[in-house]
């Protein structure tokens, strides 16, 4: 464990990927924390930051009424225990990171993708993955078939840049709390 | 594929395969006596398993689920969910597109209760940027969710009956439904994709009238879940078909992070509403119907007598919304200025150009925000940077951990009580696709 804190009201614990087994099972067993639903599991990539991905884990005690939340920031090239031994839900989250964000879990006895199309190239929710993707397919009349290509674009996908320009530097900055500008 | 000899018991691995002297008793099963080695007499070691695709175009998938499942005879021994067929890449869309814009995203995810999935994201930008909701927002908010929540229910309850063979209920609820959705469309405009609530409460007040109406409506409503209960409750054939099909004890409920009425039905007292209230729920006088088995009848059941409930939540709701005036949004930089102020104030047609085009920024930080969806606890992680648009929002759908536990709900089911099992999991691809 790193950390852990209170974030708006939320419990959060900073963790580090060899030892969340036995952090799990201490969080689901351990009378004081009772941890028994494992709400989610889901990534967020920070590209620029040299632990690129965080993993993210939410629990829900009912017995406590309290949740948690369990942040574990790994290496691109790391790998995260599964912890489908102690909460066998684990299996489609994890799936679900690894199909979206392509980060291996250890132990896992199945790794597939889970939401892409068969055969899918690339980690969709990775920032650096483009919106349009890099296939699409189609109906070919000829070939009686759907057929994939590369993405084409009649017209550049438009993303307007909104963000006024004095602003928008304050809010890169830092300087200003963005909820005090308008 | 397994060439040959896959019977259920090599199919597991637990009898080392060759060994034909004694078979052990096969686990996977629930109910079945495994034990008599019938291949000795029936030649059976010539019949291999069968697999099959159930979907992703079977009216009892309830929207595109590809099930791949292995049969022995028409015992289920191996269920594996293909989901994924209507991923739309929601999430990935939400990061380009600003806080508002991602609003009627949720409308698509469950587009049956349309209104609980908004309700989520507005939470979490409320907890971000410290939003506090005006009352009558607030209660309209809880009005429309649990008209959400029979909405749904009423779908489930029915298709489910259809899929064991009952043809009469859909029908039924499906035209109290229309009415429903009709109260949807004279609130928002769309029966479907609403777009109703927004970060700070709703988007308009309700006309008076409205409100009458559904308060009839509520008059009338026991009479169509009391016809729906006398077609199925005690109907044989709808018992045979759910009583004991994929029963799920308390402990399994927590393993499998089921929620709401999966939850619920075996048990398990846990409703968001009353556990960690929020919005006004916690003015509301109503209970929460809990099973005692865990099979299939027992969340009809828990679903039936959800309806009732939250038709007393809608009455409450309206009562209270009889003294309860002022706006039903903040004012205030997450929200549009009033129509009349846009038209003498510079002000506030500017702050309702740059809401609409730049959109607001919500302050840096994460948020896990939960509401007690029809399906189960509907939540969204949102991770903010500061700017208009959220860095990442990660939707939990309740039907995501239900549908995952299908291999162990249907293991040693025969195969017609697969559809019995997806209705009673109450799926929507919408939400578990995203």
């Amino acid at each position: 464990m790193l950390s852990a804190g209170y974030c708006r009201d939320e419990m959060v614990v900073e963790a580090v990927a060899p030892s969340l087994g036995d952090l799990f099972e201490f969080l689901r067993s351990d009378p004081a924390c009772r941890f028994t639903t494992l709400v989610d599991i889901t990534a967020v990539d920070f590209p620029d930051r040299e632990r690129r991905f965080v993993v993210v884990y939410h629990l829900l005690s009912m017995e406590h009424n309290s949740r948690i939340r369990i942040k574990v920031p790994i290496l691109e090239s790391e790998s995260v225990p599964s912890i489908m031994e102690v909460f066998p839900s684990a299996n489609w989250f994890e799936r679900e990171i690894f199909d979206m964000y392509g980060i291996r879990f250890s132990g896992h006895v199945d790794l597939r993708r889970l939401l892409t199309d068969y055969g899918f190239q690339g980690h969709p929710l990775r920032k650096d993955f483009p919106l349009t993707g890099y296939a699409e397919v189609r109906y070919d009349e000829v070939q009686k078939k759907v057929v994939y290509e590369p993405v084409k674009l009649v017209q550049e996908y438009r993303q307007f840049d909104f963000l006024s320009p004095w602003e928008g530097m304050a809010a890169m900055s830092g300087q200003k709390d963005a909820s005090d500008e308008g | 594929m397994h060439p040959i000899a896959s019977s259920p018991v090599s199919s597991t691995g637990c009898c080392a395969p060759g060994s034909m002297s004694v078979v052990p008793v096969f686990h996977g099963f629930r109910g079945l006596d495994m034990t008599v080695d019938r291949r000795r007499v029936t030649n059976e070691e010539n019949i291999r398993n069968f697999n099959i695709n159930f979907g992703p175009q079977h009216p009892a998938a309830h929207g595109v689920l590809r099930l791949v499942l292995e049969l022995d005879g028409e015992v289920v021994t191996r269920c594996d969910p293909h989901i994924g067929l209507l991923h739309r890449g929601t999430e990935k869309l939400m990061e380009s597109r600003t806080y508002l814009q991602n609003l009627p995203y949720f409308d698509r995810l469950d587009y049956v209760a349309p209104m609980n999935q908004e309700h989520a994201w507005c939470l979490a930008i409320e907890k971000l940027t410290n939003t506090e909701v005006p009352r009558r927002g607030s209660l309209i908010r809880v009005l429309y969710s649990e008209i959400g929540r029979i909405l749904n229910h009423l779908l489930n309850v029915t298709t489910q009956a259809m899929d064991v063979g009952a043809l009469t209920p859909p029908l039924w609820g499906f035209e109290e439904r229309e009415k429903l959705m009709v109260f949807y469309e004279r609130a928002c405009g769309a029966r479907l994709h609403a777009a109703y609530f927004r970060p700070g409460g709703v988007h308009r007040d309700l006309p008076p009238e409205l409100l009458e109406d559904i308060y009839a409506w509520t008059e009338t409503f026991p009479r169509v879940v009391n016809d729906i209960h006398e077609l199925l409750t005690e109907n044989r054939i709808f018992k045979q078909r759910n009583v004991d099909i994929a029963v799920v004890s308390e402990q399994e409920a927590l393993d499998w992070s089921f929620s709401g009425v999966m939850i619920r039905g075996s048990g398990l007292q846990w409703d968001l509403r009353r556990a960690q209230p929020y919005e006004c729920y916690n003015e509301f006088d109503f209970l929460i119907p809990v099973g005692r088995n865990g099979d299939c009848y027992d969340r009809y059941l828990c679903r039936m007598a959800e309806m009732e409930e939250s038709r007393k939540i809608i009455r409450q709701a309206i009562e209270k919304l009889a003294s309860a005036s002022g706006d039903v949004l903040t004012r205030g930089k997450i929200s549009p200025p009033r129509r009349k102020d846009m038209k003498e104030s510079m002000e506030a047609l500017i702050h309702h150009f740059k809401l609409y085009t730049e959109g607001f920024r919500v302050p840096e930080g994460e948020v896990y925000a939960a509401v007690e969806a029809p399906k189960g606890e509907f939540g969204v992680y949102l991770v903010s940077d500061g700017s208009n648009r959220p860095y990442k929002a990660k939707i939990r759908a309740p039907g995501f951990p239900h549908l995952q536990a299908m291999d162990y709900l249907c293991k040693g089911h025969l195969l017609a009580d697969v559809s019995a099992v997806i209705g009673s999991l109450d799926v929507v691809f919408g939400e578990i696709d995203r």
